[in-house]
């Protein structure tokens, strides 16, 4: 049993309780997003220490201070004249009657009595509120200032599409390998990474220090790395089950619309490519670039010249796409389709083409194709009464590029998001301008874990629509710049800030994969 | 045990406090020491609250005999009679009692008796008696000769003596006044003022 900290004094549903510290509990020794159990009359109530503040009985102290040199006078003035008061968001009722006993932590409705006594919450009550580790349950990390475990249902984090936001920096791409591992060891869904600055197939980086093993080293049989630059590849070591190339006869209208903004299309080029495609057919690109002017058009195609030439030079920088072929030998959706059906977890290496031209263009293109592929398959498994495929999640990063308010509507990343786990797809969503993702998008996701943010659009895009918001944009604000997250939403019973799990260490990859061959690594290091 | 120490006899009782003259002239208990009066079956307990020496005719004042002598003993010696046409007198707030076993810090149900025994409380008793504050409170709201803050304080000072951790005992006394003076920041100041070790 923790010892009291002190007592409720004031309160309301809506915005916490205040706590009244008693006397022998130091106010230095409270931090923001602690948590705490309030030990009501008939309930326990468990919540976060979302605010602390200094008070006293009179005024008058703070115009004329007593003495404090004295230590006796300070000593009898601590927690009598003045005082410590924290402010505390009770989220969850855990037992106390029967129904919270049965079905375990439930959100409150009420708040506890006055003068209920509150305390440091205990290991149990944690482990009571965030599970334990076990088949479903994945470790991610520790509650601030705590040693017990945070551990997600992550069968409950891939039923819907969920996003990991954060400035430049703070550690998304860490918390994304954990998430991703924790995916490929404790639920049943795949997934489809677009990995744009190949972090997550072989080594990722780390900042002043050595590479980072990724997820083929850890899990060489159940993820495949692809590959769109192969030489890249080779370069830097890495043994990879295919490459990507992409046939112009498979970029089809809505591929480019998509890419308006990068390629700096006009809206009138864009409704010429549809006119184009519906004219040439699947060939339409090396057609409408053999073009020499608008009198070469054909008949019934009334496309301005300036029209053209920007349609012209939008298509010449995606042909200069080195993975871009007239056409390609193999069908790069197929294969990639096979690995997922077979179970094992596809990451796309872009190589040296970090271009956002040529990373919208094959993701959009990729996932359009592998979702409609599982929406038929879906579709046909209801109708025939057998089993669904496997859960599919892409994860995307620079999401804002595909899902901002006016490219939401078009991408198949704004219909996956919206329409979430019809088809047993559902998106994992990496970026750093929460801001530019639309907010229909935004208010789909599941669960959301976000870093540090200081833009307040971000914060406040994050953060809509979350009961408590206030209290949690000044947890938001205050995390450290560096391995620090807030994770709340659909998988976690309340919101709560942890330090993501170690990864990078010999010892966090036995932790991960515990495994033969990781020992040897092991040992090989003490060699 | 040593025998309690017999400090004088009730002259005059009401509910909220006695007089008690002493036996031998300046012999009275320190200003806010804790003394008792009563039998076993009811004891009286109280803070001595004021103190005076005066004629013992009412009217009859002293007069100054020391202009031939060379030291203040001298004139006692050499006026013997001056003991006994003097008295001491205590004044003593009664701020608790005893019934069997039990120590009530609240007035008792009887006053004190006249030509009962008054005795300095030993420190064992002082130390049961300083195990509640609440005796504080009726310390403050007394009608007193002396200004309330000094008894406190003298009242506290002298307890702390029976206690072996004298500035814990001080400091939890000391919290509870500034919950009690919560309202009156300068007394609870010069009260604190007056008891830091």
């Amino acid at each position: 049993m923790t010892e009291r900290l002190g007592i409720v004094v004031s309160g309301s549903l809506n915005k916490g309780v205040e706590v009244r510290l008693d006397s022998s509990t130091s106010i230095e020794d409270m931090v923001e997003g602690r948590f705490v159990t309030i030990e009501g009359a008939k309930r326990r109530f468990f919540g976060m220490i979302t605010d602390v503040s200094l008070g006293m009985t009179d005024q008058r102290l703070s115009l004329t201070p007593p003495d404090v040199s004295d230590p006796f006078i300070a000593e009898v003035l601590a927690g009598t004249s003045t005082f410590g008061t924290l402010h505390v968001s009770p989220s969850l009722v855990i037992g106390g009657d029967a129904s919270a006993i049965l079905e375990g932590p439930q959100p409150v409705k009420t708040i506890p009595s006055h003068f209920s006594a509150v305390k440091l919450a205990t290991q149990e009550d944690v482990e009571l509120v965030f599970g334990t580790e076990d088949e479903k349950r994945f470790f991610i990390g520790n509650p601030l200032d705590m040693e017990v475990k945070l551990c997600l249902d992550l069968e409950e984090l891939v039923k819907r599409s969920n996003g990991i936001f954060g400035k430049s920096g703070t550690g998304k791409t860490f918390l994304t390998r954990i998430l991703l591992i924790g995916m490929l060891q404790k639920s049943r869904a795949v997934n489809l990474v677009f990995d744009m600055h190949n972090e997550y197939g072989w080594a990722g980086t780390r900042e002043g220090g050595p590479p980072v093993k990724a997820l083929k080293q850890l899990f060489p049989s159940r993820v495949a790395v692809f590959t769109l630059d192969e030489e890249n590849a080779r370069h830097r070591g890495v043994s990879t089950d295919g490459v990507v190339k992409i046939g112009y006869d498979e970029i089809e209208p809505d591929d480019i619309s998509l890419l308006r903004q990068t390629l700096n299309l006009t809206d009138l080029a864009v409704e010429a490519v549809y006119q184009l495609y519906r004219k040439f057919g699947r060939n339409w690109i090396q057609d409408t670039l053999d073009l020499k002017g608008v009198e070469e058009l054909p008949e019934g195609l009334s496309i301005h010249e300036g029209t053209l030439l920007n349609l012209q030079r939008g298509l010449a920088t995606i042909r200069r796409l080195p993975f871009i072929e007239p056409h390609s030998p193999v069908n790069a959706v197929q294969a990639i389709m096979e690995h997922l059906d077979r179970g094992t977890n596809v990451v796309l290496e872009f190589g040296r083409y970090r271009d956002i031209t040529a990373y919208i263009l094959v993701a959009n293109m990729l996932s359009r194709r592998i979702y409609a592929h599982y929406q038929s398959r879906v579709e046909k498994a209801d109708a025939k009464g057998s089993m669904r495929p496997q859960p599919l999640v892409i994860t995307i990063e620079e999401a804002h590029k595909f899902l901002n308010p006016e490219v939401a509507g078009q991408t198949i990343f704004g219909t996956i998001a919206r329409e979430m786990r019809k088809y047993n797809v559902t998106l994992l969503v990496i970026d750093q301008r929460p801001s530019g993702i639309d907010s229909e998008v935004m208010s789909q996701m599941g669960t959301k874990i976000t870093c540090l943010l200081d833009n307040d659009r971000d914060i406040d895009s994050v953060l809509a629509g979350v009961s408590g918001r206030n209290e949690l944009k000044s947890v938001l604000s205050k995390l450290a710049a560096k391995q620090q997250a807030l994770i709340f939403g659909h998988a976690v019973p309340m919101p709560v800030a942890f330090q993501p799990r170690e990864y990078g260490s010999a010892q966090s990859y036995k932790d991960f994969a515990p495994r033969e061959d990781v020992k040897e690594d092991i040992e090989k290091l003490w060699d | 045990m040593a025998e309690i120490e017999r400090v004088g006899e009730v002259i005059e009782a009401s509910t909220t406090g006695f007089t008690a003259q002493c036996y031998e002239l300046y012999q009275m208990p320190p200003l806010g020491s804790l003394v008792k009066t009563g039998d076993s079956a009811a004891e009286l307990y109280g803070i001595v609250c004021n103190a005076e020496t005066t004629s013992l005719e009412l009217g009859r004042r002293p007069i100054a005999r020391g202009r031939d002598e060379d030291s203040e003993e001298a004139i006692y010696s050499s006026s013997p009679q001056l003991a006994k046409l003097l008295r001491s007198e205590f004044e003593v707030l009664v701020v608790g009692h005893r019934e069997g076993d039990r120590l009530y810090q609240h007035l008792p149900p009887q006053p004190a008796r006249i030509h009962g025994f008054v005795y300095q409380c030993t420190p064992d008793e002082v130390k049961d008696f300083g195990e509640s504050f609440d005796f504080l409170n009726i310390i403050l709201n007394a009608h007193l000769p002396v200004p309330g803050e000094e008894l406190v304080a003298a009242s506290l000072r002298r307890m702390s003596q029976a206690h072996q951790d004298r500035r814990a005992f001080l400091v939890a006394a000391g919290k509870e006044l500034a919950i009690l003076l919560s309202g009156n920041l300068n007394q609870l100041n010069a009260v604190l003022g007056r008891i830091k070790l």
